[in-house]
């Protein structure tokens, strides 16, 4: 399988990650962020990986969502009428009370063959999750093909197994064609920081609700926004400002294969 | 008559109180029992038993001799009985009710001739049917051939039940019209136990002990057919206690793996006390399951297990309220629009779904509630505070009114303004003012923060 992966090949939308099944975003506690953008990863993934000419036509396999208490709390619940629409009728949802049921739920949906793939939200650096059941999580998803996206909510990046380690912020969206006033489509300032298979980097991901897409966080008008931004939240939140990476360290970094992610 | 008076007027009588639902339960039971005497039976409650003797008789030597074995039969058991043999099972009951003891009736025989001399209470007719026929001087069954079939036919034209029209009692009774009946049908109920030379104190010989039972009782579904959903695990322990363990199933499934796996992990808090002398497997509610061919390549048998099974596993270990899907629900208040339903259930049908704007992907369990700086009476909110923390509101849209259910709620309850908005980070939130002012149904409406958008 590795050598099917170009060792610093960019990451971009559309890129079905081959082997990079375990992935982790960071999110903050008082934003949607993390899961939305867990969710569309998920689903851009699963719409650009390669279907045999046996699929189905129309994956309606069932996606688990669990969470802790914690986060429920902190963000709420998944909401029917919010979701793609293709989606609302196929969420199974699991509150546990504990991280370690968080973690034994996860592993039991990743062991699933009927399941598309798994989310899970658990909030701050529990002590359940440690180095060893992250690598837990990993080789199931793995070994069964079920991928799994943790969204770590209000959490210190610590030692992890996860092929794929993101760094997400809301960042401000584009102005809509007819309310300029209005809100627009999700946009996420979302930070590459850790892979497995792609160099690290940073974009601005937007979800028009048909695609994916990805553009640099210089490029677009409102760039100058999202920089300030994020030096509002360095200052107030340390953990969505681990390692701010320039736009010269991003070309430079190269990912890291075949390395140990517990050396880094 | 009162019980006081009965017992003045015998003092030494024996009292029980009465118990319909165990005098059916018996009754069922002597149902089952009396199929010796034919292959099907069927219940007449509160005491009768139909059974359907049809190329049976030759096998007892007639049916003479069948009705002598049936009465000694229930002899033995204690129980008295009339018993009679009919072609219809109206003429069964009438002779058996109203006819000589032992007496037959063969279709050889004159029906008419035969039971004409029976009372009309013989038909199984109401009480007050049997009043008016009574009344009408109608008191034989010869009574209701002599007079014109015409006559009765008005008398009790506007009648359909059979209990209630004499004359549908009569064709039933001579065979005329069918009568259908409701056959009893035994129902075993999958059960399998061990009882153990030797009290077993330890877990790994708990274990051991369980795939067996799991093992057999994997065997007598697949022999019925039969998948397991709710299963109970008694444990009988040698001091008399007894430790009962249930387990429900998300879908059919005999599978002893699995069903082993499921109990291990609710077996951790028995105590054995002086050791488990029985251990008993019950399979109370069983559906079909087809047979099905396991997989020739036993990689893709150990690849993954079913969704049923994963649900089943997570619901043993974290409660089945835990794991629930989200299903749509026709009203308009954001949060009563999805409700929570067992993750294998249908969705509930529904003639369309709301088509609402834009919702956000999370909704909190309960609104917060947020400071907000805003223009007065409706103006777009400013800014506004939210867990400590300030967001200056740079993108509004709404508002999108939403009024109360004023067929379900009171009078006094206040209707929303929902806005969604994006503050100078980028975070998107919808929010709502709850009331307005000037509404006469509270003073300064509140903010509430209900829902984080993608």
């Amino acid at each position: 399988m590795r050598g099917r992966l170009r060792s610093s090949a960019r990451w971009q939308p559309g890129i079905a990650a081959a082997g990079a099944i375990h992935s982790e975003v960071f999110a903050a506690g008082h934003e949607a962020g993390g899961a939305a953008l867990a969710l569309a990863l998920a689903l851009d993934e699963a719409a650009s990986s390669e279907r045999g000419p046996l699929d189905e036509a129309s994956d309606q396999r069932a996606v688990l969502w669990v969470q802790d208490r914690a986060s429920v709390r902190l963000t709420g619940r998944p909401y029917r009428h919010g979701l793609p629409a293709h989606l609302r009728h196929r969420i199974i949802h699991v509150i546990a009370e504990r991280a370690e049921d968080v973690l034994f739920a996860l592993e039991e949906g990743l062991r699933c063959r009927d399941l598309a793939f798994v989310i899970g939200e658990l909030a701050g650096n529990p002590r359940a999750l440690s180095f060893t059941s992250s690598r837990r999580l990993s080789l199931a998803a793995e070994k069964h093909g079920v991928p799994l996206w943790l969204v770590r909510v209000d959490a210190a990046p610590d030692l992890s197994s996860a092929r794929m380690r993101w760094n997400v912020r809301s960042a401000p969206s584009p102005a809509p064609q007819w309310n300029g006033a209005a809100p627009g489509m999700a946009c996420w300032h979302s930070e590459l920081f850790r892979s497995r298979s792609h160099a690290p980097g940073e974009w601005i991901l937007r979800d028009d609700t048909v695609a994916l897409s990805a553009s640099s966080p210089d490029a677009i008008p409102f760039a100058r926004l999202t920089d300030k931004a994020h030096e509002l939240t360095a200052n107030e939140n340390d953990s969505a400002s681990l390692q701010p990476a320039t736009a010269d360290t991003v070309d430079l970094a190269r990912a890291t294969v075949g390395r140990s992610m517990a050396a880094l | 008559m009162m019980l006081a008076d009965a017992r003045t007027l015998c003092p030494q009588i024996c009292v029980v109180p009465s118990d319909p639902a165990g005098d059916l339960d018996f009754l069922e039971k002597l149902a089952i029992w009396a199929q010796q005497w034919g292959p099907w039976s069927a219940l007449d409650p509160p005491d009768g038993l139909l059974v359907d003797i049809t190329a049976v008789a030759h096998l007892f030597g007639g049916e003479g001799r069948l009705l002598a074995d049936t009465r000694a039969g229930f002899a033995r058991r204690g129980l008295s009985v009339r018993v009679a043999a009919a072609p219809t099972a109206g003429a069964a009951w009438a002779l058996a009710h109203h006819g000589p003891q032992e007496s037959t009736l063969t279709a050889q025989d004159d029906a008419i001739a035969r039971l004409s001399g029976l009372p009309v209470a013989a038909l199984r007719l109401d009480d007050d049917v049997l009043t008016v026929l009574r009344r009408l001087g109608l008191k034989r069954l010869g009574d209701m051939t002599g007079i014109g079939r015409d006559a009765i036919m008005r008398r009790f034209r506007n009648r359909r039940s059979p209990a209630a029209n004499p004359l549908v009692r009569m064709d039933q009774l001579l065979g005329r019209v069918p009568e259908p009946l409701l056959p009893v049908v035994p129902q075993q109920i999958p059960l399998v136990q061990r009882r153990l030379a030797e009290p077993i104190r330890h877990r790994s010989l708990l274990d051991q002990v369980m795939r067996d039972l799991a093992a057999d009782m994997a065997r007598l579904l697949e022999g019925s057919g039969q998948g397991a959903r709710r299963m109970e695990l008694g444990l009988w322990r040698v001091d008399g206690e007894v430790v009962v363990r249930t387990l429900e199933l998300s879908a059919a499934t005999r599978g002893a793996d699995h069903i082993c796996r499921l109990f291990a992990a609710r077996l951790d808090d028995v105590d054995a006390g002086f050791g488990i002398e029985t251990i008993r497997l019950r399979a109370s509610w069983a559906e079909p399951l087809a047979l099905s061919q396991g997989d020739i390549e036993a990689a893709a048998e150990n690849h993954g297990t079913s969704l049923s099974a994963c649900i089943d596993r997570l619901s043993v270990r974290l409660g089945a309220s835990a794991i629930q899907r989200p299903v749509p629900h026709a009203s308009h208040i954001p949060e009563r629009a999805q409700r929570w339903q067992p993750p294998m259930e249908p969705e509930p049908t529904s003639q369309g779904e709301l088509a609402f704007h834009l919702r956000p992907l999370k909704l909190l369990d309960k609104a917060e509630r947020i400071a907000v700086l805003y223009a007065t009476p409706d103006g777009y909110p400013r800014s506004f505070r939210w867990r400590g923390m300030v967001h200056e509101v740079v993108r509004v849209e709404g508002p999108e009114r939403i009024a109360p259910e004023w067929w379900r709620e009171r009078s006094t309850v206040r209707l929303r303004d929902y806005y969604r908005i994006e503050d100078a980070e980028g975070c998107r939130y919808w929010i709502y003012r709850h009331g307005i002012i000037g509404d006469r149904r509270g003073g300064v409406p509140d903010w509430y923060l209900q829902g984080l958008c993608a």
